[in-house]
Order: structure tokens, then sequence, then C-alpha cells
């Protein structure tokens, strides 16, 4: 059904930290070779010349001017946020397209969908894919076949991005629960909405980069001023009059 | 957006079909004969091949039925109902016109309205989209009308015709006007769509990936402006004043033709320039717009 439910048990989502993540693109390859399995995400020319593919999630690197302080870097890891609000959902004519009721989980049923894009369309964040080879649209699943899988470890019982992610700057869990970890985190670090003016209300948050300081010297910079004496001070005097 | 073929067919030949089978349904015209059937197929062939240039835009077609189920929330899935009624219920109009079987004009009425509603439906598949602020406008439903009215009345052979398709042309310079700045009034830049304006102004360093992608391919698409300008004007010449001139002329049903042609030539440049130059707010994390 496309119509979204009221409310939903749990929240699950991701935080995601722009502080410590440093852009390596583990996460990227980790989703797709996770969720390439079965019927897959499909590539088209992927050793040729204009080589392209559906993926679940992308990283994106900005530079950001900073009024009074270091221009600073950021990478920054963009799949679907599960939003409360997904106009994705309700735009789609099959019902291919849904938001789980028990944990808020938004997600395409393929068999359903005809790939006609429109939930594509709906999304402000870029956050679906149409697979060139199935016409059908993927998206990020959260990793549901591996967040209640008893089969896995308990410690793979998590979204492969987070399981992945080198700097932790990924991490699952229930926002509906304010004790959590993720909730725990969004309230320490002002976690955020991306386009909170597209009313979609997210359900996955954004960690800001912490605010760096004016540059500190660095500890080799007294050396830069050393006065060469002697035999290499003569040196460097004839030197410098070639 | 990008302008595919397929969605710029099928939404003009649809529109132009629906606003005509919406007069036939009135009795604007009332044919017998061979003249009903000309009349009443033409009406059907631009509705019907409007519909099925849509399903060259679909990846997966074999579930095409399954667009039926969600119209509580769905336009595209209350369109599909639209058309099919509407072409169902003045199925009976047609042939009692062709017939002469006299059928109460009620039923030709109703479904001359569903007609437009049908329209509708199509013009609010676009509206609804907040993502792509050019299209999320009262105005976008009022075009797709008035150009159905409009090439509706012409087909029919209105005498009021002429000053409908001026209405058109006045409706496309108002949505080109208000549609200019609709993404600045929408206020996302990178900054809301990354959330990094707390930090200052942010730029792309690296794109994220090197080669095409669904959504570059999809929904980012780059037109000239100058060469937009010049559609402007085309679009405004062939679906506006062209066809109001010609039919002013006693040229009889020839006029008709030529200035029913002329107009949908009109109508698609400038549904061209309808997806072509919507953007989406995705294009942000790409960097466009700066
Ligand atoms: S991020 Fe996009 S695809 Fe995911 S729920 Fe929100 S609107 Fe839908
Ligand atoms: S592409 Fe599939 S999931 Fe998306 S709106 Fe169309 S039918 Fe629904
Ligand atoms: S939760 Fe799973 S599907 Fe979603 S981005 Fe992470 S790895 Fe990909």
């Amino acid at each position: 059904m496309t119509a979204l439910p009221q409310a939903t048990e749990k929240r699950l989502g991701l935080v995601i930290d722009l502080d410590t993540c440093v852009g390596c693109q583990a996460c990227v390859t980790a989703c797709k070779g996770w969720n390439d399995g079965g019927i897959g995400l499909s590539d088209q020319d992927p050793y040729g010349a204009s080589p392209s593919g559906t993926f679940l999630n992308r990283v994106h690197s900005y530079q950001v001017a900073v009024p009074d302080g270091p221009a600073q870097v950021v990478t920054f890891p963009r799949s679907c946020l599960h939003c409360d609000n997904a106009p994705c959902v309700t735009v789609c004519p099959t019902g291919a397209s849904y938001k789980r009721a028990e944990d808020g989980i938004v997600l395409v049923n393929e068999d359903a969908c005809i790939g006609c894009g429109l939930c594509a369309w709906a999304c402000p964040y870029g956050a679906r894919e149409m697979d060139a080879a199935q016409g059908v649209m993927k998206k990020c699943t959260l990793c549901v076949d591996r967040i209640y899988n008893e089969t896995l470890p308990e410690v793979d019982r998590e979204p492969a991005c987070v399981r992945t992610c080198p700097t932790n700057a990924r991490h699952f869990g229930d926002f509906a629960d304010p004790e959590s970890h993720v909730s725990k985190l969004v309230a320490e670090r002002g976690g955020y909405d991306l386009m909170p003016g597209m009313g979609t209300q997210p359900t996955n948050k954004y960690l800001p980069p912490r605010a760096k300081g004016p540059g500190a010297a660095s500890p080799l910079a007294p050396l830069l001023d050393v006065k060469a004496t002697g035999i290499a001070g003569w040196l460097d005097r004839m030197l410098g009059k070639i | 957006m990008h302008p595919a073929a397929s969605v710029i067919l099928f939404s003009t030949l649809s529109g132009l079909g629906f606003g005509f089978l919406a007069f036939l349904g009135w009795g604007a015209l009332a044919p017998s004969g061979w003249a009903a059937f000309f009349l009443w197929a033409l009406g059907y062939g631009l509705a019907v091949t409007g519909l099925l240039a849509s399903t060259f835009h679909l990846g997966n077609p074999r579930n095409a039925l399954k667009a039926f189920t969600q119209w509580r929330t769905s336009w595209l899935s209350r369109e599909a109902w639209a058309s099919v009624v509407t072409l169902v219920l003045l199925a009976p109009v047609a042939l009692s016109g062709i017939f002469g079987l006299g059928l109460p004009r009620l039923v030709g009425q109703v479904g001359g309205a569903l007609a437009l509603g049908t329209v509708f439906t199509t013009a609010m598949i676009y509206t609804q989209i907040k993502a792509v602020p050019r299209w999320h406008h009262w105005l976008t439903p009022v075009m797709f009308l008035s150009f159905a009215v409009a090439g509706g009345a012409t087909l029919s052979g209105r005498l009021w015709a002429p000053l409908a398709l001026l209405s058109v042309g006045a409706v496309l310079l108002a949505v080109w006007r208000v549609g200019d700045g609709a993404f600045v009034r929408a206020g996302q830049t990178l900054g809301t769509a990354t959330g990094l304006d707390r930090l200052g102004l942010p730029s792309v360093l690296d794109p994220a990936h090197t080669a095409g992608n669904y959504l570059k391919r999809e929904m980012i698409f780059v037109v000239g402006r100058k060469h937009a300008a010049k559609l402007r004007k085309l679009a405004l010449l062939l679906a506006s004043a062209l066809p109001a001139l010609i039919l002013l002329l006693p040229l009889g049903v020839w006029g008709i033709a030529l200035a029913a042609a002329l107009h949908l030539a009109g109508a698609l440049a400038a549904r061209w320039l309808f997806f072509a130059e919507a953007e989406h707010v995705v294009g942000l994390y790409y960097g466009a717009r700066g």
C-alpha cells in the first residue's frame, strides 16, 4: 500500500558522522557487494569506456569556505533517509513502494514495480536509482536482510555500510527510542535533517563536522627561520651571489 | 529533467485527444454517420496513441495493470483510472452518434467532464513533485487544461477557438515567468542539501563518480539559455498566435486542420521545454546551480 503508516513502532535508520567520514568509499563498495547478491544491482559497460551502474549509496566530496576559519573538506555519504513523510511512497501507482509500519524501513517490492520512475522523481535526495538491466527501482533497504538475519553472527546484524566503515562514521539504531545510541548521538552532537524544507521528515540524521580552530603552527616552523653560520653561512652567501 | 520523447508525446497527444473528446462528449459537434466515425476516431486515436506512448517510459511494463491499485494516494494511478473510465464511458456515445441511436446527452456530458478530469490528473502527476520546484505550482494544471481546451475547441471548430488559443499563449507566458524564479524561491541550495550551510559556503570538490548514472541522465538536464529563449518564441508562435490567426481566415475545414497541426507542433515544443527546463533539487548534490 502506498499510504504511509500513521506512526511506526520503531524508527530504524542511520546516523552519519561528517566529522569522522574520510570519504574512503568503503561503504559504497560494501553496500554494492552485499546487495549485489540475488538479482543484484546491474552495471553497464563496467570495464569499458563509459561505465555506469546502480548504487544505493554514494559518497560526494565538498569543500566549504568557512567565514573565520580555515576551509574544510567534507566527504558526504548519501543514501536513503527512510523518511517519515516519504513522497516516494505516496506517488507510486502500483503499491510497490512502501514504508513498513513495524520499523519504518522504506522498501520497493520489485515484483510489483512497473519502472515508471516517479518515486525517483519524488525523492529530493537522489536515493533511488532505476536498474537499467532489470527496469525496476532500486534503493537502500537498510540491509533488512542482515539486521534481522539470525543466520548471521550477532556482530554482523547491522547494515553492511555500518559494519564496514573503518572510522565508525555510520551508526545504525532505533530513533523511536530516546535512549538508543543513535538518539543520544543526535542529541549530543546536534544531528540534523537534510533539506528540512522539503517536508520529508527524514529518519536518518547527519552529524556536523566539529568546528576546527585556526590552523596551529607546525612544530617544524622554527626551523624555517634558522640562519646558517660558519662554513654553511659562507656557502650560503656565496651561492646567493651566483 | 530529461525530456524523454515518450512522456512528451504521451502528455501532448493524450491532452489534445481528451480535450477533443470532451467537446465531442458535450455535443459541441453533433456529427452522424461517417463524419461521426472519423471525428470520434480522431479523438480516440490521439488519446490512445498518447497513452501507449507513455508505456514506453516504463522499465517493466509487464506489471502495468498493477498501476490501477493505488488510486487513493497516487495521481498516476488516478490518471490510469480516469483515462480508462472516460474512454469506456464515451464509447456508447460515439456509437450512438455514428449509428444515430439517440443516447441521452447526459452520458456524453459526464464523459466529457471526465475527459478534462483525466487531463487534470495527468497534470497533477507533475504538479505534486515538490522536488521539482518549477512544476510544483497551480499554474501547471492550468497550463495542461488550457492546452486541452484550446486544442479541443480548435478541432471542433468553435467560433471562440482563437480566443482559447490566445489564452494558451498568455498561460505559457505566466508559466515561464513564475517558473523561472521557482527554484530560487524553493530555497534549496547545496548548503541545505548537505546541511553544510551551518559551516559556511560549500561547493563541489570532486564528483562522487566520474561516469554517468541514472540520476544524472534522468534528473539533471541542462538546456542552453539561448536555445530555450528561441524555443519559447517558437512555441508561442506555433501553439498560440499562428493558429489563432489562421482560424480567422476563411479557409473552412482546411484552416482548422492547418491550425490544429501548427498548434500541436507548438504544444510539443512547449512540452519539451516543460521537461528540459525543470530542475530537480538532486542536481544540487552534483553541483548544478553553483
Ligand atoms: S530519502 Fe528519498 S527514497 Fe528514501 S524515503 Fe526519503 S524520499 Fe523516499
Ligand atoms: S518505479 Fe516502481 S516503485 Fe517507483 S513509483 Fe513506479 S512502480 Fe512504484
Ligand atoms: S543500509 Fe545497506 S542498503 Fe542501505 S546504504 Fe547501507 S549497505 Fe546500502
